[in-house]
């Protein structure tokens, strides 16, 4: 009965300050859907309209109508270069990112049936992207190909092509994978950031000194500070989710159920983290800071949320078996992408388990409820 | 537990804390006494005494290192849940949510110590009303003022009926309306509901108010009874010297400070007030002017008294405190007839006015104090005029200019020292003053020879290389005197100086400020210290941002003067002024 | 004359109290030297987009010499590595859902037949779509395999004609994306150390009740701006002068353009970003404040650089607003000199910009200092 009392109280209380502080309310609710639309707008690894110059040097028919192709495509925005030098100049002074180039003698060659090279020149400062340019370029000229061929003209295709099939995200659409990973690091800003601040806060103040004084014992203490961050993560997930699906159009082929599931326990791990990070230094400064490169830096880097883990060097693999976002960001993409797949997901559920459990122990025992530590 | 047990037992407690790369210090070393039922035990003692320690202690947020603290005949480290159900602490930086409104704050130490939902509207109207909140029960409790702070504070150790209450220092930077009014609340607690207290305070008048008082000095007990105890010691001891007409009490107080045999002097009631090593006037003799005193009489010994004997006994080591060195030769000021002038100064904060028409000069060589409760208004309307915060409406001039638009050259002329200690905490206390100094132009060998008077001066020698934020409270108030006085300023001003600050660093402070004045600097210098005020050669009483009155100290007192009251203090007539008794029209200011 | 003077030597008194507080406060020193390390570790090793190590699977239902060539170069390469040999669709589907395979390899009954006689066929690739990136690498990579092995077919014995697209790469020969990344690498990790200092040190300050006795001491606006910008500056400069130096000796990254305009370059950044940070800071009256908008402002900032993915990818609303970021013009210019060979003259359209961000930035924190104190 005064159990009950007393979390009710405690409970109430911190939803008022998250109520009345502004930074709660930014970091809870606008952060996520500033993420969000970054992430959706801003951070997309589908190179589309890439200026690149056209060096036209067989006049022929055949020659024009392969340009018209790049011109057509919504991946390329050409520009006619009147020679290769002004070509490689214009990719010097960085006004386009390649260069096609049409040999003198490419319509004899396709009547002749012989093989045909275009040259592609990519600027390759940005790797990924000068990858993906030229892989766009052959599928210009093998789709041209197939096309004469079925028109019964006289055409070059490559004797094996390849037959693409891109699963659970046709279109292969990057936003679709931004998202659900995106979801991980909203929970990790309000799990572990937030918490860490907020807690970080009542010792500088002197409250906390006040609190423990009460006959609130350590375990109340935690739910309370817990449940109500845990209720704003969840509100941050649904935020994310509701945004993904209606703005960006992410498909979700998994349950929610499974979905609240992994959220739950990942968000306990991170709101353990949180509140072991903040019973250990009682500053704000120090908090954030540790916030930051334990909590925040890992679960962008080193979890697959946007660049692949496992290309990684074996060390820093290694490391990120310790970060909970890794498998909570694997479990997202399942359930968002594939569906509910349990060999995947059971596996995540179970590490993100284990560490929710360790981690809100070891805060427990750092808690405490004397004032030296 | 036996109803005749005491609800504290404190035994032989010892506690020490891990000292940064040093050895271990040792805030207490075998305190032991007891507080008994329906009991007020005041816990005093300066800086450092280890007061906030044994009230961690008692309220089993620490775990002693030896001896034990027994409450309610439970163990502090054992039952520590069991205690803190039955036991309210107020801590130092009371434990009020700022963001959450009075009635919320209530609540949620009712829900904490789980106060039947029944009770509590009762108990709320009853406090709500002996703390003069219930007009603010739906404001935030950081819109409040410090005042009302620490009484929402007291309110919430109070929302159950605690069996014992322990305060640590609760009236720590309270106006003395507000001060009265917390001890009153206390006061009424225990005579309906019979409980236990242990205060611990830095106002020796409030010690006055307990039954019992405890005195602590560097972690150990120095003393223990009841304040007449206390008195009796110093009887015989004690004497006014009353200046003649003309003489300013301060004068005589100057002389009589730091000599032989005098303990403590201090000014009260427009008197000089004397506490001697023997029970006898003779030393004052020929330490100043015979024509200056019209007459030493004996008075009533106060706690004040005996607390300064006891200190001065213990420390008898203590150097003789010379005068000040006077400040170097000052350059005249341009030829004006104020130093600082202000004229229709107004300020508004949105549709909130903080401070309203205040006008006043300010002469060269004089203490001018600025005074009035928390929120009254006086460090915004200090703030103005050090340039810090632009008037709304109205005129400041400092030496004849605007500090807002005048350059560097200016204001090289002004010692400035804020509310709170605002050094470098990092820095050493050598680093800080060479910065300060040569942030006001000083350099070569005229900034080391100053750097070496300030250190000497303050006495800081010792702690030259620490640093600062690690010093002890009174030093970092003596260390932020040094910075704003280091380039010898023609004006000084200081921003509550004394708060939080213990009585001993208190006197030392006024000591020198007298100095600098003698020597020709002119102080401009806020206060809710209501004694302090003496110290003033004229005052500008303020009250929600408005001129109560403006006078010498004598003025001040007169306006209180009634038949009832023949004699006022300076918080006498402050409390008549603010509660509209006194007559109304205030002297203007002579020049 | 004098008052230049003395308003140096006031300049110098700052400067100097601004490096003892820093470097006397364990936190900020840690904050020079912990997050940088980390970051560049981090930066360096796992933000990529190389991939390695590709699993995959093979489902070969033409089990012909044909076939086992061509798979063989797959398993013969260092970016894949064979998990499996499957026989089933049933089997695909399995191991693409539980993550066994990034991607499966399905080679048609009919492939050598169609091969030998001429008629083209296909090698058809399933691929684990869930991360969009690796999946569109990883095609690329089976594609340029695939080209290799037709252009090998066409110049040996059985001709089959084909159009070929022969590639060629700039600047990164070998089209690794850690060079891309590591070369602006001491723009962007300077960028979060700079400004977590000047963020704090006029919100600490205020915090502290210093910032009032700076103001009434004969510290002019421009003095504490001066004084406050400089320790912040050269701090960044040692970070990203150290971090370049080291992106060359522990990555192999290419130095190929002028020293002296990365110095500009970076000195010029520094300037603005410490403006940028002077000025968050003048706005916040607490250290949680000026964190929070430090935070607020380096998220969009990073991501908005074109520090891991294009700015051209981004929508033309989001690409005008990447103008007003200061990063953006770090990392576009760290590039250009480091892979680039860019010279000085050649990166001044990268300069003036961040003059222009730097100079508002500064007068904004300069008259901040004096106006949000109410």
């Amino acid at each position: 009965m005064s159990k009950a009392m007393r979390l009710r109280g405690f409970l109430r209380k911190e939803i008022l300050q998250i109520r009345r502080d502004p930074s709660s309310i930014i970091l809870a609710l606008v952060m996520p859907v500033v993420l969000l639309f970054l992430f959706g707008y801003g951070v997309s690894l589908d190179a589309k309209q890439v200026p690149v110059a056209l060096v036209l040097e067989d006049h022929g028919p055949e020659a024009r109508e392969l340009a018209a192709r790049f011109v057509l495509s919504r991946y390329f925005e050409p520009v006619g270069a009147m020679s290769m030098a002004e070509a490689t100049a214009w990719l010097d002074q960085r006004r386009v990112d390649g260069i096609v180039q049409v040999q003198t003698d490419f319509a004899a060659r396709l009547q002749r049936g012989e093989a045909v090279p275009v040259q592609v020149v990519v600027n390759g400062t940005d790797a990924n992207r000068a990858a993906l340019i030229q892989a766009y370029v052959g599928g210009i000229l093998t789709q041209w190909s197939a096309q004469r061929l079925a028109r019964g003209l006289p055409a070059s295709l490559p004797a094996v092509s390849v037959e693409q099939r891109i699963w659970f995200n046709d279109a292969n659409d990057s936003t679709a994978f931004l998202v659900p990973g995106l979801v991980a690091l909203v929970m990790t800003l309000i799990g572990v950031l937030l918490t860490a601040l907020v807690i970080a806060r009542e010792w500088e103040r002197g409250t906390m000194e006040a609190i423990l004084s009460t006959p609130l014992s350590v375990g109340e203490i935690m739910v309370g500070k817990l449940l109500p961050y845990f209720l704003l993560g969840m509100m941050g997930l649904a935020l994310s989710v509701g945004l993904g699906r209606l703005v960006f159009h992410v498909p979700f082929r998994g349950s929610y159920l499974v979905l609240l599931l992994l959220s739950t326990l990942f968000l306990l791990a991170s709101l353990g983290f949180g509140l072991f990070i903040s019973a250990g230094t009682r500053v704000q400064f120090v908090a954030a800071q540790i916030s930051i490169i334990a909590g925040f830096l890992p679960a962008f880097f080193l979890s697959g949320l946007l660049f692949d883990l496992e290309s990684t060097p074996r060390a820093i693999q290694i490391v990120s078996h310790i970060v909970p976002a890794r498998y909570f960001v694997s479990a997202s993409h399942t359930v968002f992408l594939a569906g509910d797949v349990w060999p995947v997901l059971g596996w995540d559920a179970l590490a993100l388990g284990i560490m929710s459990l360790v981690l809100i122990r070891l805060a427990r025992s750092r808690l405490g409820k004397r004032l030296e530590g | 537990m036996n109803p005749a047990d005491p609800i504290l037992a404190i035994q032989d407690l010892h506690k020490s804390f891990a000292g940064k790369a040093k050895a271990p210090v040792a805030a207490l070393r075998g305190v032991s006494f007891a507080v008994q039922p329906r009991e007020v035990v005041g816990l005093v003692g300066p800086d450092g005494a280890g007061k906030t320690t044994l009230m961690r202690l008692a309220a089993g947020l620490l775990v002693p290192d030896q001896g034990s603290a027994t409450v309610l005949g439970l163990d502090s480290v054992r039952d520590t849940l069991l205690i803190q159900g039955r036991v309210s602490y107020m801590p130092q930086k009371f434990g009020l949510y700022q963001d959450l409104t009075c009635q919320e704050n209530l609540d949620l130490y009712a829900d904490l110590q789980s106060v039947e939902l029944a009770a509590r509207p009762a108990r709320y109207t009853r406090l709500l009303e002996m703390t003069g909140l219930a007009p603010f029960s739906d404001r935030l409790a950081g819109h409040l003022s410090g005042g009302m702070k620490q009484k929402l504070g007291l309110a919430c150790a109070l929302v159950k009926s605690p069996e014992l209450l322990l305060l640590d220092e609760p009236t720590v930077g309270v106006d003395p309306v507000s001060r009265r009014e917390l001890w009153r609340i206390v006061g009424e607690m225990v005579a309906s509901e019979g409980l236990g207290v242990l205060a611990a305070t830095a106002y020796l008048d409030e010690a006055e108010k307990c039954q019992r008082v405890v005195v602590l000095h560097e972690g150990l007990k120095l003393a223990e009874g009841e304040p007449a105890m206390f008195r009796e010691q110093v009887r015989g001891h004690s004497f006014a010297v009353v200046p003649t007409s003309g003489t300013r009490p301060r004068s005589i107080q100057a002389r009589l400070v730091g000599q032989p045999g005098v303990v403590d002097a201090t000014i009260r009631g427009g008197r000089v007030r004397v506490v001697t090593e023997g029970a006898s006037p003779q030393v004052m003799e020929g330490t100043f002017p015979a024509g200056m005193a019209a007459e030493i009489r004996p008075v009533e010994p106060t706690f004040e008294d005996a607390f300064m004997k006891l200190q001065a006994d213990t420390q008898d080591a203590t150097a003789a405190r010379t005068a000040p060195s006077p400040a170097a030769s000052h350059s005249p000021l341009p030829a004006s007839d104020s130093v600082v002038h202000t004229r229709g100064l107004v300020k508004r904060f949105g549709s909130f006015t903080a401070v309203s028409d205040i006008g006043f000069d300010v002469h060269q060589g004089e203490i001018f104090g600025l005074l009035g409760p928390n929120g009254a208004g006086k460090s915004t309307t200090f703030r103005m005029l050090c340039g810090l915060s632009k008037a709304t409406a109205g005129e400041v001039r400092v030496a004849g200019r605007d500090l807002r638009r005048t350059g560097s050259y200016a204001r090289q002329r002004l010692g400035y020292m804020a509310q709170q200690f605002s050094l470098y905490g990092q820095l050493s206390v050598t680093e800080n003053l060479r910065f300060f100094g040569r942030a006001y132009g000083l350099s070569g060998k005229r900034l080391r020879t100053r750097i070496e008077w300030a250190l000497a001066e303050f006495e800081l020698a010792a702690h030259r290389d620490d640093s600062a934020g690690l010093l002890p409270g009174g030093y970092k108030q003596r260390l932020a005197m040094a910075a704003s006085l280091l380039h010898e300023p023609d004006i000084l001003f200081l921003d509550e100086p004394t708060s939080g600050v213990d009585p001993l660093a208190r006197r030392d402070f006024w000591r020198r400020i007298n100095a600098f004045a003698e020597s020709g600097v002119t102080v401009v210098v806020t206060t809710h210290f209501m004694e302090e005020a003496e110290y003033c050669d004229r005052m500008l009483i303020m009250s929600q941002g408005r001129e109560l009155a403006t006078g010498t100290p004598q003025e001040i007192r007169d306006l209180a003067r009634t038949a009832v009251h023949p004699d006022p203090t300076i918080e006498d007539a402050f409390i008549a002024l603010a509660e509209g008794t006194a007559k109304p029209s205030a002297p203007e200011a002579k020049p | 004359m004098h008052a230049f003077l003395s308003s140096l030597a006031r300049i110098r008194t700052l400067i100097l109290k601004e490096f003892l507080t820093l470097l006397k406060d364990p936190k900020t020193r840690f904050l020079v030297i912990g997050p940088p390390i980390v970051q560049f570790f981090v930066f360096g090793y796992a933000a990529t987009f190389d991939l390695d190590r590709v699993r995959y699977a093979v489902v070969d239902e033409c089990r012909s010499p044909e076939s086992r060539e061509l798979l063989s170069r797959f398993a013969g390469s260092p970016t894949f590595r064979l998990v499996g040999e499957l026989d089933s669709n049933q089997a695909v589907e399995d191991l693409i859902d539980r993550q066994g395979a990034r991607l499966v390899l399905h080679v048609p009954p009919t492939f050598s037949r169609d091969l030998l006689a001429g008629r083209p066929t296909q090698l058809q690739v399933i691929l684990d779509g869930r991360n969009s990136n690796v999946a569109g690498i990883a095609l690329g990579y089976v594609n340029a395999i695939v080209a290799q092995y037709n252009a090998e077919r066409a110049t040996g014995i059985v001709a089959a004609p084909s159009l070929q697209a022969v590639g060629r790469a700039w600047f990164n020969e070998n089209l690794r994306s850690r060079w891309f990344i590591v070369s602006a690498l001491g723009g962007e990790i300077t960028a979060v150390v700079v400004l977590l200092l000047t963020g704090l040190s006029v919100s600490r300050e205020r915090e502290f009740g210093t910032f009032d006795q700076l103001l009434v001491a004969p510290f002019s606006p421009p003095e504490i701006l001066i004084g406050k910008a400089v320790p912040p500056l050269v701090f960044g400069m040692m970070d990203g002068l150290l971090l370049s130096t080291a992106a060359v000796l522990w990555y192999g990254v290419p130095f190929r353009g002028s020293i002296l305009a990365l110095l500009t370059v970076l000195a010029l950044f520094m300037v603005s970003v410490v403006g940028v940070g002077l000025f968050i800071s003048s706005l916040s009256s607490t250290m949680q404040q000026s964190l929070l908008g430090t935070f607020i402002f380096l998220m969009p900032a990073i991501i908005l650089s074109g520090f891991t993915t294009p700015i051209e990818n981004m929508p033309g609303w989001l690409q005008i607003a990447t103008y007003a970021n200061p990063l953006r013009y770090v990392v576009g210019a760290c590039r250009e000199i480091f892979l680039h060979g860019a010279t000085l003259p050649m990166v001044r359209p990268l300069l003036w910009p961040m003059v222009v961000i730097a100079g508002t930035a500064l007068s904004a924190a300069g008259w901040l200092f004096r106006h949000r104190m109410e």
